[in-house]
């Protein structure tokens, strides 16, 4: 879709098809409107709605929705146990954003490493826990921590205490993606040319000054990528804390913010507020695509420099 | 000596990044030998040999009147069906973006580019409250219906399309007479067929593995994915130690066929298409 050439090749050929195309995206267009932007636009309604209790006798009558402004957006914001919830989903994010970036770079790296051994034993290995659901790995990882069951020294560390608790819940993700972002940046190491390897290993280089040197500036772009998920799925923080509840007491119903919004809509009946939060958190989403994104391209220029 | 040693540094990482990974899976497969006392008496790493494996699928599966055998079915009723059908439909509209060009097409697919990017997770109450509204939660298609398009299978669907069925075969077989439905149906689709394994997949562990939307659509546990039972089921057991192994056999079982189908479809399925198609 680059060239101008390719372009009046492109549209000379894809004009072509009638109905057909048109048909073909109907059935997606249909249920992206239905089931995700219909589902959007009615959630920034409610976010700008509320109940309003009736004025009968002892505040009875009939509850009718109003407009609300922006007050549930600004009562979400002065609510000091939502920045709560945030700071400790953020300090959950410093554990486990650059621990799965770190990990799964460096397992990539081995992965290509000339003479490592067992490759195909390790990559399908370390692969398997993305086979596993969510809240299992957690139920999963919920008997490694019990002191009762812990095979990892449960009645000596506290996993679920008030500080414990982070590196557990951290633990639970990184387990589950850690294989599914080593293949992405396998790949992405695979796809580059061995001759720049080979002329390295001529001037002398090491295998680890390759993997550092050349390979690593090279997938930097995929790093960035891999980072750029690893981010939006601690936004998205909700399955592991859930699951985990039952068994530690350090968790709240309002541990991470989609744990109140969960709270908010469907156990406190308070789906307006539910909602304002829901677009405080898709901000926030979006501010950091747009950070890591351009982090990512800065680096991924200076690399090719 | 230095290449000597170089060789088991990295075997050394993979093998600690591969403990690490596999040993909770496999003190689960060790511990469902167990039976409940057993569970908390025995070396941890040892697994039992006095039939508690047997006896606790056994309590599984006839716990409630064995309404995990149901969770089980449940899981694959959402998983095959909304998989296939949303692969189709992924598949479809991606050829039709990919090698088409009709009016709005580029500015569907930007659509589809920003929908990547909004997290499905927040979606779903404003799914619940909508289909609410209309009566229909607390059924399948309320679990299957906004699971059925991923604007990210689109795109990879997209990508793949054009850059593996060529323009010049399209146009062959048009000059041979055939219609732009045959061409999809004869040419199109069989050459998509490694990207559509792949999306298939992805949708299957991603429907396999949803937590969130069943749990907030549904609340008779006869339609209750495996996810959501095993969390229910521990949430009723989470007080009493006596009934772990039921869990813990439950998990057991929630992972094997997903291993299963990892390990048999390994070699159909392209995930570097995944890190070919996402770029920054």
């Amino acid at each position: 879709m680059s060239g101008p050439r390719t372009a009046t090749a492109a549209s000379k050929s894809r004009s072509r098809g009638g109905l057909l195309p048109v048909a073909l995206v109907t059935p997606a267009v249909v249920l992206l409107l239905l089931f995700t932007i219909a589902p959007a636009i009615y959630a920034i309604f409610l976010s700008f709605r509320r109940m309003k209790v009736g004025k009968g006798l002892l505040g009875g009558g009939k509850p009718t929705e109003v407009w609300a402004g922006i007050s549930n957006y600004t009562s979400t914001l002065s609510d000091s146990e939502f920045w709560a919830s945030l700071g400790r989903m953020l300090l959950i994010a410093a554990f486990g954003v650059p621990l799965t970036v770190i990990l799964s770079t460096l397992f990539a790296l081995c992965l290509d490493a000339k003479r490592a051994r067992l490759v195909g034993f390790a990559r399908l290995a370390i692969f398997l826990p993305y086979a596993v659901p969510g809240v299992v790995a957690s139920l999963l990882w919920g008997f490694m921590y019990l002191p009762a069951t812990s095979p990892i020294g449960g009645d000596v560390v506290n996993y679920f205490g008030t500080k414990g608790i982070f590196f557990s819940v951290a633990n639970v993700a990184v387990w589950g993606v850690v294989g599914f972002n080593m293949v992405i940046l396998y790949t992405a190491v695979r796809s580059l040319p061995k001759e720049l390897f080979e002329a390295a290993e001529l001037d002398g280089a090491t295998e680890f000054q390759i993997a550092v040197r050349v390979k690593l500036p090279m997938i930097a772009p995929a790093v960035a990528m891999v980072a750029l998920f690893s981010v939006i799925g601690s936004l998205q923080l909700f399955n592991e804390p859930t699951t985990l509840k039952p068994l530690a007491n350090a968790i709240s119903s309002t541990w991470v913010p989609l744990m109140r919004v969960y709270t908010d809509a469907f156990v406190n009946n308070s789906i307006y507020e539910g909602a304002a939060t829901s677009f405080v958190l898709i901000a926030m989403t979006v501010a950091a695509t747009v950070l890591v994104s351009a982090v990512g391209r800065r680096i991924a220029r200076r690399s090719t420099r | 000596m230095i290449r000597q040693r170089t060789r088991w540094i990295p075997t050394l990482i993979l093998l600690i990044g591969a403990l690490y990974c596999v040993l909770p899976v496999l003190w689960i497969v060790i511990a469902s030998t167990k039976t409940n006392d057993e569970l908390f008496s025995t070396a941890p790493f040892l697994p039992a040999f006095n039939g508690g494996f047997w006896s606790n699928l056994d309590a599984l599966f006839s716990y409630n009147h064995g309404i995990f055998g149901r969770w089980v079915l449940n899981s694959v009723i959402y998983a095959i069906g909304g998989g296939l059908l949303s692969t189709a439909i992924a598949g479809a509209a991606g050829y039709a973006l990919g090698k088409y060009r009709f009016a709005g097409s580029t500015m569907l697919f930007r659509a589809i580019v920003a929908a990547v990017l909004l997290p499905q997770i927040l979606l779903a109450v404003p799914q619940f409250l909508l289909l609410a509204k209309v009566g229909m939660t607390n059924n399948y298609a309320s679990v299957l219906l906004p699971q059925l398009v991923s604007p990210f299978a689109i795109y990879l669907c997209k990508i793949y399309s054009e850059a593996s069925v060529p323009d010049e075969i399209m146009e062959a077989a048009r000059i041979d007479g055939g219609s732009e439905w045959r061409i999809f149906r004869s040419v199109g689709a069989p050459l998509m067929m490694p990207a559509l394994v792949t999306v298939f997949l992805l949708q299957f562990i991603g429907i396999w593995n949803n937590f969130l939307l069943p749990f907030v659509m549904i609340n008779n546990d006869h339609l209750y994915p495996l996810t959501l039972g095993l969390y229910g089921l521990m949430i009723i057991t989470g007080g009493q130690a006596a009934q772990y192994s039921i869990v813990i056999a439950g998990v057991l079982v929630s992972i094997i066929p997903l291993g299963v189908l990892f390990l048999s479809l390994q070699r159909y399925w392209k995930i570097d298409l995944i890190s070919g198609g996402v770029k920054l």
